[in-house]
């Protein structure tokens, strides 16, 4: 299948290009980053353009290469990162990349969500299902707008029945490309946890999320799904099982560490997501699928020490 | 019991522990071992725990012991606890519901978590029930808790909650009957204000202040298990009826436990 991958030059779209190339299909990519080793892969096999997806060449694309899949890996996931600028960005984005694939005859679309979706609440069900609301607590911009480009895509399922649409919300990932909300908060030697807190992080390697989306699309999978890896484990195995040093803070405290003395930082909107554990019940996309992962949590974790 | 025969029977526990040693609710064997260790000193020595009629909870699959509150804190509910881990064979682990306000209090979410004791809500009763857990309720809630010495032998009234998630989930109900927690922590007061003010629903106070628990012996009657044929979705007559045979049969084991 020619499929149509956006945000494909991040450190992940490039081993995700590799991933659909090996799974036999034809890849475009579509990232206003230039993709670097692009020279690796056969001409006939492998496409970048390099642009804004809000901008008009982006729908030339479409119009041009006519894919009928389309993986919409774009979204800004950085809690960290995500400045001013990007606050609506990923509706922005979606909102485009869902009018070219109706406009162009794409059959199936993958929207990768994030299963931050559904909030970090102390009382909220510890396993969300996909039919939950998400959250409304956070007050951060960043989880605003994702919850907003995540509505819109599932929204194409209503709007567009003809294309096949999959929202993917997949839960935190950690893998070789040490790129994501986790990679970035375990980025330093040094990780703050808040005092009397220890919640259940779920973690799936980058390379079964890949396979996970790539199955999504290889089997025009419709409807709004989670996707988790192995069973999940405290933030402090987390910590102490990639090499690094848990600093344990009162609430009173973190306001100024963060950031400081090597500690990794997180924008105060998002506190309640190191306190409180975001669990997804995957047991409807496995049904739907078969999905199985790879790599359990001490490969995921040892792996992403060594790297 | 020393530490060997307490991992014999955590091991005895049909859980899947991940590399890390924690299951997919998030409870740790370490932290499971060591409760237990601890609980056994009050189940065997401090308490003397009488448990009649264990037989009656299933060896496995889903299933609710549903009792009465006895006691100012949840004495009850941890020696019920131990008293499937001790006294059945092979030993199950019981999950409490805990309350809402445990999920937010530092250091008590961790912990009660990692022993198995999770939120009180109807999701996650929900999701142990589908993965052939053995749920532990106490119907009475916080109201059960709250009753002072005098009103130690007496049932509160039952919300209906858990015989409609019973029903839909086509779980039988093991009623138990807790006798001596009201001995053990005799309550003459309830400081609610100064309870809200610290975030939990009371202060239960002993004529000797404290809530510490005297060394009563306590008792623990399991009764047959109750079925009810239905999906959840009965009318509020049908189910207060059968919340009212749960109650009535709680009732009379209680009176079998006074013997």
């Amino acid at each position: 299948m020619k499929i149509l991958v956006t945000g494909n030059a991040s450190p992940i779209g490039k081993r995700f290009v590799e991933i659909l190339l090996g799974r036999g299909h034809v890849v475009i990519g579509l990232d206003r980053r230039g993709f670097w080793h692009s020279e690796k892969f056969p001409e006939d096999k492998f496409k970048h353009y390099q642009c804004d997806v809000r901008k008009r060449a982006a729908e030339d694309v479409f119009r041009k290469e006519k894919p009928k899949g389309v993986i919409h890996l774009a979204t800004v996931s950085h809690l960290q990162h995500l400045k001013e600028r990007g606050q609506r960005m990923n509706l922005g984005v979606t909102q485009k990349i869902v009018e070219f694939s109706h406009r162009y005859g794409v059959k199936t679309l993958a929207f990768v969500g994030r299963h931050t979706f559904y909030g970090a609440e102390p009382d909220s069900p510890l396993y969300h299902k996909e039919i939950e609301p998400p959250s409304m607590s956070s007050g951060l911009p960043a989880l605003s707008d994702l919850v907003a480009a995540d509505l819109y895509a599932g929204s194409a399922l209503w709007r567009y029945p003809k294309i096949a649409t999959s929202v993917l919300r997949i839960c935190y990932t950690l893998g070789e490309s040490k790129s994501g909300t986790l990679a970035s908060f375990l980025k330093g030697p040094k990780v703050p946890t808040f005092l009397g807190y220890d919640p259940l992080f779920q973690i799936i390697h980058e390379e079964d999320a890949m396979n996970a989306v790539a199955t999504a699309v290889e089997k025009n999978l419709r409807g709004v799904y989670n996707v988790a890896g192995p069973p999940p484990s405290p933030l402090s195995v987390v910590i102490r099982e990639t090499g690094r040093e848990r600093v344990t803070l009162p609430k009173a405290l973190m306001g100024i560490a963060m950031g400081t003395f090597g500690l990794s930082k997180l924008p105060r909107g998002a506190w309640d997501h190191i306190r409180f554990p975001v669990l997804i019940d995957d047991s409807e996309f496995k049904k739907a699928t078969g999905f199985e992962y790879k790599f359990d949590e001490a490969m995921i974790l040892n792996q992403f020490k060594k790297s | 019991m020393n530490s060997r025969e307490i991992s014999d029977r955590l091991s005895g526990l049909p859980l899947k522990w991940n590399s890390f040693g924690y299951d997919k609710f998030g409870i740790s064997k370490r932290d499971l071992s060591r409760f237990f260790s601890l609980s056994h000193i009050f189940y065997e020595h401090y308490f003397r725990v009488e448990t009649i009629g264990i037989e009656h909870v299933p060896e496995h699959g889903r299933g609710m012991i549903v009792g009465n509150h006895s006691g100012g804190w949840a004495l009850d509910g941890w020696m019920t606890l131990a008293s499937c881990f001790f006294a059945k064979n092979p030993p199950r682990l019981a999950h409490g519901m805990a309350e809402k306000f445990m999920g937010k209090a530092p250091f008590v979410s961790a912990l009660t978590h990692k022993v198995g004791q999770i939120t009180g809500l109807p999701e996650n009763a929900r999701a142990l029930l589908e993965d052939e857990r053995l749920l532990m309720v106490f119907p009475e809630g916080a109201r059960g808790t709250a009753k002072l010495f005098d009103q130690r032998h007496s049932l509160v009234r039952f919300g209906t909650g858990f015989l409609r998630l019973a029903l839909e989930n086509k779980t039988p109900i093991i009623p138990f009957a807790f006798l001596g927690g009201g001995e053990a922590i005799p309550t003459v007061a309830n400081l609610v204000k100064l309870g809200k003010f610290i975030g939990v629903p009371y202060i239960p106070i002993t004529k000797y202040l404290l809530p510490v628990p005297k060394p009563v012996q306590l008792k623990i009657v399991y009764g047959k298990p109750m079925h009810f044929d239905g999906n959840g979705t009965e009318d509020d007559a049908t189910v207060e009826r059968w919340v009212g045979e749960v109650q009535a049969k709680i009732a009379s084991l209680l009176e079998v436990a006074k013997q």
